[in-house]
């Protein structure tokens, strides 16, 4: 089941001719497989596609919550500067993680991360992604198990992280303890937008989640408050007794509206709301990617200007030394120059994706408000409507007494 | 690029369904009356497009014959009648037909009766034999000074209610006239009520709540105060019985000082029957029950012996093997008393549920206000921080919500003020029972009395006996054993008549529930 989101890519638009590239994904079928604290659940992942890269126009294969986890920390290594799509979170709580609810919503948010990522220009065209739809099990089965935590980096990016680890340190003992960051005023201020905003959404979710709870208490109450009546009721005779056991009736059937639309709210606005939150999180993880290439900017360029006096030093006093150290500026020019061209390109990339991404959220938001009003304004009439059809039938017992 | 097509084609039908939400007619302000037809007409110009998500499940009703709009003929009685009763039923006067005691038919006390009473119109301010009225008003609360230094630190101000009352029955002496009162005088009337009319169900007064008085407002707990002082008075001017006793007569009429005995307090009363308790064992004091005191059951009174005596009895009842003289025989009643036990634990079951309704609907209404005010600060954030279009588009799509939300939980709010009065009636039935509970224990104190005085005078003949006995087989001094024999027969023919008085009693008791 595709939720009603506006993720395109996801249906095959009716207006498209099948000669038109398409590539669509859905996540379906969770299973549970495994036995005790081993368990997990399964999902089939079905492609339809008439992309050449793609093997043939439709393939099915299954995949567990860490296999996107991995797509996704592939992507995120690959393609800095974009806005990778969101991950539903791991459940901590265990005795929550199997229950149907969860692994619905789980389903919803994994099939929308598929999309998202299947409908992005770039993103699209990632090999990971073509792994991650295609590959048989047992070769995702190792790809995700080499991708664990450290050994995720190559040893070139291991020297990397230790140089940077060094520098900083030097940083702090040469007294230059502040980061080096841009200094550019508009970037500041999509920085701290990003930052305020997390939390203006993280509250409104919050408060979402509290009306889904509010839903169903009032169900609850309803149905307590409808057996309670029609107990009172079977104390009463005749028509009084007959008024009581319709009202219960009634309450008890308006409570089975409000836990429907409990469920409801909880799928189509705060599940939205909570996407919009990690959202904002994984745009967070990519201002810290873009302040770490600036740094690495920054530094190269540094050392390489370093370099660039000490061959000129070199040079002028006619070192035999001249020739290595020449090399040994070119490679670092390389490299600063690599490193200049990877932080441009963020820059780049990231003002395209913020476009994007304030265009597709309010769209989602429009879709999320609106599916809100309808379910409250359904659900209002349905009440009215119950209590409506109630009177006359209270009419009826209270002149026939 | 491959999904333009379709984010065309969605974007599309997103913002046509926006016109439709606009169309709701969020922003325009809905007062009361016209609210409802408001939403109609807004909703009838959305559901034109016939692919209206909202369009299969609004009935529109024409506004006439909604019953929720126009409520039926019988509730616009009642609030024509009794426009300061801001509750929808009242309970009934009870012991409505008790005063034609004489040929009457046999009405079980049947639940429908509550039911009638409360749905009848006509009660409240005419009764339905005779046009004559009683209509009592209470206003204008005054803070007066207590006469003397009260030993009580913090005391000395009291609460005094004017009360008015407007009458056509000649036992008043009086068209109009109007009395002080503070509410000691009301529960002393209560109090005596319900020793002159033992056995009746008479309504119950308003509590003395003296803790609520130190939370609320000095104002609004004296208009609560106000309010159910007027409402209980007038409950007792509309029993049939008791609008004609004296001590209401008294009450409503005399000024000054409230002529009624006022009740002393436990302490009190206990510590008479302990100094009396001593001479009755030394046979100083009398041990008979007095006449006036045995119409009266033995917990208010001062006699600590009686006390005793009945409690007594009342163990040999329930754990003694011989069954006593005299006992509930009237199975009907037996019958009804479980009915009403049953009744009341179903009332208390459903005012708890109805209590947990009300919570939940107020949570419903702070949440989805909570809701709103979120949105509304990102509404603001997002207008102060726009950088692009999309981002105003969705401010403005947010505010709207946001509205809509606050608005939604004002509705809430609203209807559980309106929840909360109606089933306020529930509590008010529950308040009831404990009248009928009172009842009941009149007749049951009334049965133990008569018991007790039984078995009592059963073991003073067989004294008697056994003396009459032994003195025709002992020569001895005649004197001192003809005293005691007379004693005795005297203390029997006290028995005796206290005796007939409880019988009596209970047996009066007894008809007045015959009767209902």
């Amino acid at each position: 089941m595709i939720a009603t989101r506006s993720v395109s890519g996801s249906s095959q638009s009716p207006r498209s001719p099948s000669s038109q590239p398409y590539l669509s994904v859905s996540v379906t079928d969770p299973v549970k497989l495994g036995n005790g604290v081993q368990a997990y659940i399964s999902y089939r992942v079905i492609t339809k596609t008439n992309l050449p890269e793609y093997q043939g126009p439709e393939k099915i294969v299954i995949r567990r919550y860490s296999d996107f986890v991995w797509l996704r920390d592939r992507l995120f290594e690959k393609y800095k500067g974009i806005f990778i799509p969101p991950l539903p979170e791991k459940s901590a709580v265990e005795k929550f993680r199997f229950s149907a609810e969860f692994i619905e919503m789980r389903r919803q948010a994994l099939d929308i991360f598929v999309n998202r990522i299947a409908s992005h220009h770039e993103l699209q065209q990632s090999e990971d992604l073509r792994t991650f739809l295609q590959a048989d099990e047992e070769t995702m089965e190792r790809l995700r198990s080499q991708e664990t935590g450290i050994f995720k980096k190559k040893p070139a990016d291991l020297m990397q992280i230790f140089k940077d680890v060094q520098s900083k340190v030097s940083d702090v003992v040469l007294g230059k303890e502040k980061p080096v960051e841009e200094s550019n005023p508009e970037y500041e201020k999509l920085k701290h937008y990003i930052f305020e905003l997390e939390n203006h959404l993280a509250e409104a979710q919050k408060h979402a989640y509290r009306l889904v709870k509010r839903h169903r208490e009032l169900g609850q109450s309803l149905s307590d408050f409808g057996k309670a009546v029609k107990l009172l009721g079977a104390c009463e005779g005749n028509s009084l007794g007959k008024a009581f056991s319709e009202l219960g009736t009634k309450s008890e059937t308006l409570s089975v509206k409000l836990q429907k639309e409990a469920h409801q709210l909880l799928m189509n606005f705060e599940e939205p709301l909570k996407d919009y939150v990690r959202a904002v999180q994984s745009i967070k993880a990519t201002i810290a990617e873009r302040a770490n290439a600036f740094r690495r900017q920054c530094e190269l360029a540094e050392t390489t200007k370093l370099k660039e006096i000490n061959l000129n030093k070199l040079t002028l006093m006619r070192s035999d030394k001249v020739g290595e150290a020449e090399i040994e500026y070119q490679e670092l020019k390389a490299e600063s120059e690599e490193a200049t061209r990877m932080f441009e390109m963020i820059v780049r990339l990231m003002n395209e994706e913020i476009v994007r991404f304030q265009e597709q959220k309010t769209l989602d938001m429009g879709i999320a408000f609106h599916e809100f009003a309808k379910g409250q304004a359904r659900l209002a009439n349905g009440i009215a409507n119950a209590w409506r059809s109630l009177i006359p039938k209270l009419e009826a017992c209270s002149s026939s007494s | 690029m491959m999904g333009s097509d379709n984010e065309g084609f969605e974007e599309a039908h997103l913002y046509a369904s926006k016109e439709e939400m606009e169309n709701l007619v969020i922003d325009n302000p809905l007062n009361d009356s016209n609210s409802y037809s408001n939403y109609r007409s807004a909703l009838s110009s959305a559901i034109s497009d016939t692919s209206h998500p909202l369009a299969p499940s609004i009935l529109v009703t024409p506004a006439d014959s909604d019953p929720i709009l126009s409520p039926p003929p019988y509730r616009d009685h009642l609030y024509h009648n009794s426009p300061t009763e801001s509750s929808y039923f009242e309970p009934p006067p009870f012991g409505d037909n008790v005063g034609d005691v004489n040929g009457v038919e046999n009405h079980s006390l049947n639940l429908d009766n509550f039911g009638r009473f409360s749905r009848s119109a006509s009660w409240s301010t005419s009764s339905s034999t005779d046009s004559e009225y009683v209509k009592i008003t209470v206003s204008n609360p005054l803070k007066e000074q207590e006469a003397s230094n009260s030993i009580v630190p913090g005391g000395g101000t009291y609460v005094t209610y004017l009360i008015t009352t407007r009458t056509n029955v000649p036992e008043f002496g009086g068209v109009e006239f109007s009395v002080r009162r503070r509410f000691r005088d009301v529960v002393t009337l209560s109090d005596r009520l319900a020793e002159s009319y033992r056995g009746l169900f008479i309504p119950p007064r308003p509590d003395k709540s003296v803790v609520e008085s130190q939370v609320m407002h000095k104002q609004e707990f004296v208009e609560l105060r106000r309010v159910a002082l007027e409402k209980y008075l007038r409950r007792l001017a509309a029993h049939p019985v008791i609008k004609r006793s004296d001590e209401l007569k008294v009450f409503l009429q005399v000024q000054g000082k409230l002529p009624l005995a006022t009740t002393t307090d436990v302490a009190s009363r206990m510590l008479d029957g302990a100094v009396k308790l001593p001479k009755q064992l030394l046979g100083e004091s009398s041990v008979v029950v007095a006449p006036h005191e045995v119409v009266q059951p033995a917990k208010g009174g001062r006699d600590l012996l009686r006390l005793f005596k009945e409690l007594k009895q009342s163990v040999a009842n329930d754990w003694g093997g011989s069954r006593p003289l005299v006992v509930e025989e009237d199975k009907e009643f037996i019958e009804r008393k479980e009915k009403i036990n049953d009744l009341e634990q179903q009332l208390s079951n459903v005012s708890k549920q109805a209590e947990s309704l009300v919570k939940a609907q107020q949570d419903m209404g702070d949440t989805m206000a909570e809701l709103g005010l979120a949105f509304i600060k990102l509404t603001k954030f997002e207008n102060e921080e726009a950088v692009f279009n999309s981002q105003k588009a969705r401010a403005h799509d947010m505010k709207g919500f946001a509205t809509a939300a606050v608005k939604a939980s004002r509705f809430y709010r609203e209807l559980n003020a309106q929840t909360v009065e109606h089933l306020d009636t529930i509590h008010e039935y529950l308040g009831l029972m404990l009248v009928v509970h009172s009842a009941f224990s009149d007749r049951s104190s009334a049965l133990l009395t008569v018991q007790t005085l039984l078995s009592e005078l059963s073991s003073l003949e067989s004294r008697a006996e056994k003396l009459e006995a032994t003195s025709s087989k002992v020569f001895g001094p005649g004197k001192s054993r003809n005293r005691k024999i007379e004693d005795l027969k005297e203390t029997i023919r006290a028995t005796e008549d206290a005796k007939n008085i409880a019988i009596r009693e209970y047996q009066r008791i007894k008809m007045i529930y015959q009767v209902l």
